[in-house]
């Protein structure tokens, strides 16, 4: 029965003609949108809770604003998209340079963090328990953190498994998507760092 | 057993050679989104059941004033899972059973978008729904007898502190529903990107059926409901585990907090439950009037109204906790709203059957029900949201009342009316026709049986949760009659079980399409192939069956 639907010569065009956007745009962009409805639920409880610590340290006290991971992590973006830029052209020597900058520029975020905390943690006493500030400070960026791991955990296989000889130029379309998502992670940084670095400190 | 190797000595489909093992291997490695959407369907259908043991419990426990069937509790513990099942293990599956058996078969698609992802979605929901479960073993941890969680579906802070509540039943609430709610986002996901790429040929979004539409706004309402939820679970699990001070009011936390964001999931979510009522009434109708939908683009406009109006209506359930008047107003204006857009639907469901030469078969009868019961619910609703009103019956039993009204005998009317309706699809075999009828009617007299008394007792001032209750109070009539109630719903739905049953294994051949369709799900076989459609249709107007049935008349001339 299904194939009478479909006997006429328009039909034919139609079914020629007819496009309908990649499965997995629509998928990343999805994705994208209902991890931002949970950095949005983080952020919004951070603001809630300024000023709302019962006792210190309190973030303009103990915080440094992290220029260096900032420069770092938002160039990153730069360089995944030159890496992806390579790629398009079937430069591999020029990907893999690019998207190892990329990792290396994350893992100084990631580094930069753990540094961070530590000084948080034994020189300023501060952790998750002691206030509000503590407890907001460390599951919104550990949030962060926690997202920029697992792009880490793609970026290294991409590049592990191109280096171990698999043809990466035959996914450009998933690197694509990985580099979205990693831009998607450096664009909630910049609200993160907003919120907690520069509103919060004041 | 003996070993099977069956990436090489897999059996051929439908032979016979295919014992219970090979079948067995067949449902669980499965990626067809047919049988991930069976076993959505049936898994919802088993934690109903449960469920409704547990109401039925319940509904003994409060018949008699004074009394004692089961302890405190344990009583505590029964309203609490009867919620939570109903809400995330029943009524979540449902949204995803449906839309993955349909939405792919309607818009003219050989499988989902992501059929692997699919079936990550079916089994991490599956296990979540166990992880809540395993609770009543593991919920003391290695203290002894087990606990489930105690807290209410709604779970609020601080109760489920870390002081006040002892032991991990809390912790099995919060990650059995986190886990649950990932195969939930996974299937949304899976939802929203087959709406969009895997329409076939002449399947415009204008085209597109109510079914599709509906369930696309739905998935979409799933991706930005879940994760305050999510992110307020993770919040409590740090409260309770790092000793994070999120919801600790002595240390600055806010008990509040938690109640915003879980109603900012939680209003929602109730949109998420009752949207595959409005998808499965906005196909049934149509056909058993034999008219096209009344007001299709008005549908689809309302449908999208209430997908973002409903963010916005959170608070009211919160009238009681002493917001500013300015929040109080804004959210009782935005929830009138909201029932704006679900009185267009009403008013074109019930459009759509005047003039039509209506069919009252079983589908039917309960979409004809949910009209009237949803409309009642509605009322109350609209009730409710008037803030002093509120104040009066907040936590009472009205509410209890009016939300029952609105998911069972709204969601579940119109969850069985599709169950019956695609039933001869899914199977290939034609349900029993009289005891359809047995289980509507005796249905019908169950839930009124049940939920319009609960609206008495609460107005008589019964407050909800409560464990048992004296007698002059006025609320012995009420109660007795909801326990009644409840029994003659639960002879309905063991009706029920029976005629799928029975209908699945000898009921009448009922040929590929038995209700004279419009939707490409009947242009296929029933059940449909693995592969859907040998040829993947072209269409040219939203009811492509009719252009086929009717050469001489098709609607896409008039579209």
């Amino acid at each position: 029965m299904a194939d009478a639907l479909d006997l006429t010569a328009d039909a034919l065009t139609l079914e020629r003609e007819w496009k309908t956007p990649d499965r997995g745009t629509v998928g990343i962009i999805f994705l994208i949108i209902t991890e931002s409805v949970l950095f949005l639920t983080f952020v919004a409880v951070y603001l809630v809770y300024i000023g709302a610590s019962v006792t210190g340290p309190y973030p303009k006290d103990v915080l440094e604003t992290p220029i260096l991971a900032t420069v770092c992590l938002l160039s990153s973006s730069l360089t995944i998209v030159a890496a992806e830029w390579a790629l398009e052209r079937n430069r591999i020597g020029m990907f893999r340079i690019w998207w190892l900058v990329t990792i290396v520029l994350g893992l100084y975020f990631l580094f930069d963090t753990g540094m961070e905390w530590k000084k948080l943690i034994y020189v300023d006493h501060l952790t998750i328990s002691t206030n509000l500030f503590g407890t907001t400070f460390y599951s919104l960026v550990g949030l962060h953190a926690s997202h920029v791991t697992v792009g880490m955990i793609f970026l290294l296989l991409v590049i592990g498994v191109n280096l171990l000889g698999f043809p990466i130029e035959t996914q450009k379309r998933r690197v694509k998507f990985l580099s979205w998502y990693w831009h998607f992670v450096d664009a909630v940084w910049v609200i993160v760092f907003t919120v907690v670095y520069i509103i919060s400190t004041r | 057993m003996a070993s099977i190797d069956y990436p090489l000595e897999r059996p051929k489909v439908g032979t016979k050679d295919w014992g219970f093992a090979e079948h067995m291997y067949d449902w669980v490695a499965t990626v067809d989104h047919k049988k991930l959407g069976i076993m959505y369907i049936v898994s919802a259908l088993l934690f109903l059941v449960i469920a409704g043991i547990m109401a039925l419990v319940i509904r003994t426990q409060l018949a008699l004033p004074n009394g004692h069937v089961v302890a405190p509790d344990t009583y505590n513990r029964l309203f609490t899972m009867h919620g939570t099942t109903m809400v995330f293990l029943l009524g979540m599956p449902l949204v995803a059973g449906f839309s993955n058996y349909l939405v792919p078969l309607m818009i003219g698609a050989r499988d989902m978008a992501f059929p692997r992802l699919n079936a990550f979605g079916f089994w991490i929901f599956l296990f979540g729904g166990f992880l809540l479960y395993f609770s009543y073993l593991g919920g003391s941890g290695l203290y002894g007898a087990g606990s489930a969680p105690d807290v209410g579906w709604f779970a609020y802070a601080p109760l489920t502190e870390k002081p006040f509540s002892l032991g991990h039943s809390t912790d099995y609430w919060a990650l059995g529903i986190i886990v649950s709610g990932i195969g939930t986002i996974a299937s949304a996901i899976n939802v929203i990107a087959t709406t969009f790429s895997l329409r076939c040929p002449g399947m415009t979004l204008s085209r597109m059926p109510m079914f599709v539409w509906v369930m696309l706004i739905d998935s979409w309402l799933i991706l930005v409901a879940f994760p305050p939820l999510t992110a307020a679970q993770i919040m409590l699990l740090l409260d309770r585990y790092l000793g994070a001070n999120f919801f600790y009011t002595q240390r600055g936390g806010s008990a509040v907090l938690w109640q915003h964001l879980f109603w900012i999931f939680g209003h929602p979510e109730v949109y998420i439950l009752i949207f595959p009522a409005f998808a499965i009434l906005s196909e049934v109708i149509p056909i058993f009037s034999r008219k096209p939908i009344f007001g299709r683009p008005a549908m689809v406009g309302a449908v999208v109204a209430i997908g973002f109006i409903s963010l916005g209506v959170w608070a009211h359930h919160m009238f009681a906790v002493g917001m500013t008047s300015y929040a109080n107003s804004f959210f009782a204006a935005s929830t009138m709203l909201v029932g704006i857009p679900t009185g267009i639907k009403i008013f074109n469901w019930t459009a759509t059957m005047y003039g039509g030469k209506v069919n009252l078969k079983t589908p039917m009868l309960f979409c004809c029900g949910f009209l009237l019961q949803f409309l009642i619910a509605g009322l109350t609703g609209i009730m409710l949201a008037i803030a002093p009103f509120d104040w009066q019956l907040h936590d009472s039993y009205f509410v209890v009342g009016h939300f029952h009204f609105t998911l069972a005998e709204g969601l579940v009317f119109g969850i069985f009316a599709g169950l019956y309706y695609w039933f001869p699809k899914i199977t290939g075999r034609m349900y029993n026709e009289k005891l359809g009828k047995w289980h509507f009617w005796l249905f019908v007299i169950g839930v009124n049986l049940t939920f319009i008394p609960m609206h008495f007792a609460g107005i008589l001032g019964m407050p909800r949760r409560i464990y048992t209750y004296q007698a002059g109070r006025g609320w012995e009539f009420w109660q007795f009659s909801a326990t009644i109630g409840a029994y003659i719903q639960a002879i309905a739905v063991a009706i029920y079980v029976w005629n799928v049953v029975h209908s699945a294994i000898k009921g009448e051949p009922a040929g590929d399409d038995p209700w004279d369709g419009w939707t490409l799900e009947w242009a296929t076989t029933s059940p449909p192939p693995e592969y859907n459609f040998e040829k993947l249709p072209v269409v040219r107007s939203s009811r492509p069956l009719w252009d086929l049935k009717h050469p001489h008349d098709p609607d896409w001339k008039y579209e």
